[in-house]
């Protein structure tokens, strides 16, 4: 925790200004990544997720834009960055990839030329230099038959495979970020399960740090040293993976863990929460969990909750942490 | 064999693809299924994509008209006859809310459809009432009538083909997939309508998943498919914890625990390879090639479904006695 972190999001907002409104879809959100460590991000569909993932890439779509806050990245905000400058920023120093690796593969292109030309973007091999590389990645991500898989074309290949593929495309240039959106979730789960575990493995061969976006708390569980869930464009908490899953200080957190069945507890009735994902168009003014949060009091209602340390290892933004704070501490005085 | 609300036997689906000019061969989507399910009682059926869970639910629905074996309802053999009158007491929940409503159509319209096609009431007064009760059993409420299936979140959504699978009062529901597409938290709020609606109406279920979590928690008993065939049947506790098809154990080894202790302590079996294509099923037993288990018997022969414990059926020559 000394060092500083290798990646720093401050306040960040990010909105879609359309049609029917000004879709907020991150408001003002703080974490950071130290450098080899794997940082999950969790929460239901439509909750911020991916677009926190472009904003720090700068690829988002139109017509989403950042209105505030930074993205501090080696000293430099890449919020600031020009275009040109964000560019050698992309694959080389911070990569992505998708849920679904099509939207990132090009259907006309061998599996080869793909990766030789990412290689060649942001290094100064020449292309028989590349195409070793492409083949050395290949291996790397345990593509059998690399050698055959260079001449293929992404249709050829299976979902597990073009995942592997993608990862080979994003680690080609060892950046020291990866963020994988939703990596593992269009796969079966023994599929998922060689995802996730050569996921581990390349970041212990190659040390960089991962930001893990899953709504998958199975797969938070298994990946990640960090955490931060987050609800309506917020982040409820955030910290250690053991704080979140045995302490959790949100209540849309404890309500996430309470939903998921799980092998050892009975059958019957499971205890999901209550009502439905807010709109973000009519965000409203306290919390945004607050309309479905069983615990909820009037201030809840009005007033969005400050972040507030619970230990070293854990920040919340839940009201009811700061009664219970000031109860606990009348008690002590 | 007619005590049981259903019994399927030998049930064989295959399609003929093109593979190539003037080529087409067999796939063998469904390959000899069997099981049978019990009146009120809950069937997970679970297994990878493409291994043909979907297909065994149409088939019984005779959506498709099976290559081979029999459906028998209540006794009664499932062809294109009976099926007219069987689809009232026979129906079908699917995975994705989003396209199989039609967004044009009011929720009222929806879930009235069924009642027109089988004439379930007299006047327009009754079937507004049906409609409202239906909304009602399924957690919505008469105000969302008037609404079109788009304006729902994707939770309300399957509780309206729900509501509208009960229209017509079966006894039997297929559900494929039906909270695969939904957050966690509203998952859990679909699985307690149907685990509620089961004890308040005695439904059936064949309740198909690929999430062996879910499966587990709504079923009764378990049928675990692989390449087109069950390879073990069983109570869900004891799938869970004591599987004897090595497929099984990897497949509940697979699952990501959410809970970081017992995360990093446990060993997991990660299975090699994938899945080989239906078109090329492997000769013997088709998990083979990927079974670390595997002896030469399994090349030669295919491992039938053999009884090992009460209610345990494992088709596999090396099951996992410990
Ligand atoms: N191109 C866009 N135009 C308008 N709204 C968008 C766009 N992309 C994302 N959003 C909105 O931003 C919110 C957050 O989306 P996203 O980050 O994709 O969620 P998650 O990844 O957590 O599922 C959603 O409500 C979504 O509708
Ligand atoms: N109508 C069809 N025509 C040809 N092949 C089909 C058809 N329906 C399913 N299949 C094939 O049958 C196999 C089983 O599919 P399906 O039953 O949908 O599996 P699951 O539901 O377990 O994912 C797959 O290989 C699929 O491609
Ligand atoms: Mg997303
Ligand atoms: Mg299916």
């Amino acid at each position: 925790m000394s060092q500083s972190p290798l990646l720093q999001v401050r306040n960040l907002h990010t909105i879609f200004p359309t049609e029917s409104g000004e879709v907020r879809a991150v408001n003002g959100i703080n974490f950071s990544l130290a450098r080899g460590k794997v940082l999950g991000i969790v929460g239901e569909s439509g909750s911020g997720k991916s677009v926190t993932a472009y904003s720090i890439l700068r690829i988002l779509d139109n017509p989403g834009k950042i209105t505030q806050g930074s993205v501090l990245f080696e000293e430099e905000d890449l919020v600031r960055l020009s275009p040109g400058e964000m560019r050698h920023v992309r694959g080389a120093k911070i990569s992505i990839i998708f849920q679904d690796p099509m939207t990132s593969l090009n259907p006309v292109y061998t599996v080869g030329n793909q990766l030789s030309e990412a290689i060649r973007l942001h290094t100064r091999r020449n292309r028989q230099q590349a195409r070793a590389r492409a083949l050395e990645m290949l291996t790397l991500v345990g593509v059998n038959e690399p050698e055959k898989r260079l001449k293929q074309y992404p249709y050829q290949l299976s979902g597990g495979m073009r995942q592997r593929v993608m990862i080979a495309m994003a680690l080609a240039c060892e950046p020291d970020i990866l963020i994988a959106d939703e990596p593992t979730t269009a796969l079966d789960v023994t599929i998922q399960a060689q995802i996730l575990e050569l996921m581990q493995d390349l970041k212990e061969k190659l040390g960089m740090a991962i930001i893990m976006i899953t709504h998958d708390l199975g797969v938070i569980a298994e990946m990640c040293d960090e955490i931060i869930v987050m609800y309506a464009g917020r982040v409820c908490e955030r910290g250690t993976a053991e704080e979140i899953f045995y302490n959790p200080r949100h209540e849309y957190t404890k309500g996430l863990l309470r939903s998921i069945p799980k092998l050892e507890t009975g059958k019957g009735r499971l205890m999901p929460i209550g009502g439905s994902p807010v709109d973000l168009l009519n965000l409203p003014e306290g919390c945004a969990f607050a309309a479905r949060c069983d615990s909820a009091m009037k201030i809840c209602l009005r007033e969005q909750p400050e972040e507030l340390r619970i230990n070293e290892h854990h920040l919340a933004s839940c009201w009811l942490n700061v009664k219970n704070q000031m109860e606990g501490g009348q008690e002590h005085g | 064999m007619a005590d049981h609300l259903l019994q399927v036997e030998d049930l064989k689906q295959y399609f003929p693809v093109r593979t190539g000019f003037l080529q087409s061969r067999q796939l063998k989507a469904v390959d000899g299924v069997s099981f049978h399910i019990d009146a009120g009682e809950t069937l997970g059926l679970v297994g990878e994509s493409g291994c043909g869970k979907t297909t065994v639910g149409r088939s019984l629905l005779r959506l498709y008209k099976p290559t081979g074996g029999t459906i028998r309802f209540k006794g009664e053999l499932v062809d294109d006859e009976s099926i007219k009158r069987l689809r009232k007491q026979m129906q079908v929940v699917f995975q994705d809310p989003y396209s199989s409503l039609n967004p044009r159509m009011t929720v009222a319209d929806i879930i009235g459809e069924p009642l027109d096609i089988h004439k379930l009431y007299k006047t327009e007064k009754e079937r507004e009432e049906k409609v409202v009760q239906l909304l009602e059993l399924v957690g919505l409420n008469s105000d969302h009538k008037r609404r079109y299936a788009h304006e729902f979140s994707g939770g309300q959504r399957q509780r309206i083909g729900i509501a509208r699978a009960l229209a017509v009062d079966p006894e039997f529901i297929v559900a494929d997939e039906p909270v695969s597409a939904l957050d966690v938290s509203i998952q859990a709020q679909i699985i307690n309508t149907f685990v509620e609606l089961q004890e308040r109406l005695g439904l059936a279920y064949l309740f198909i998943a690929h999430d062996l979590h879910v499966v587990h928690h709504v079923s009764r008993r378990i049928a675990v498919m692989y390449l087109g065939k069950i390879v073990e049947t069983a109570s869900a506790d004891q799938v869970i914890a004591s599987p004897l098809h090595p497929y099984t154990a990897s497949l509940i080894s697979a699952i990501p625990v959410a809970d970081p202790d017992k995360a990093r302590t446990r060993h997991r079996i990660v299975l090699e390879g994938e899945v080989p294509s239906p078109l090329n099923i492997p000769e013997g037993c088709s998990f083979r090639p990927r079974c670390r288990y595997a002896t030469e018997i399994c090349a030669e022969q295919t491992p039938q479904l053999r009884e090992l414990a009460p209610g345990h059926e494992v088709a596999c020559w090396n099951p996992l006695f410990d």
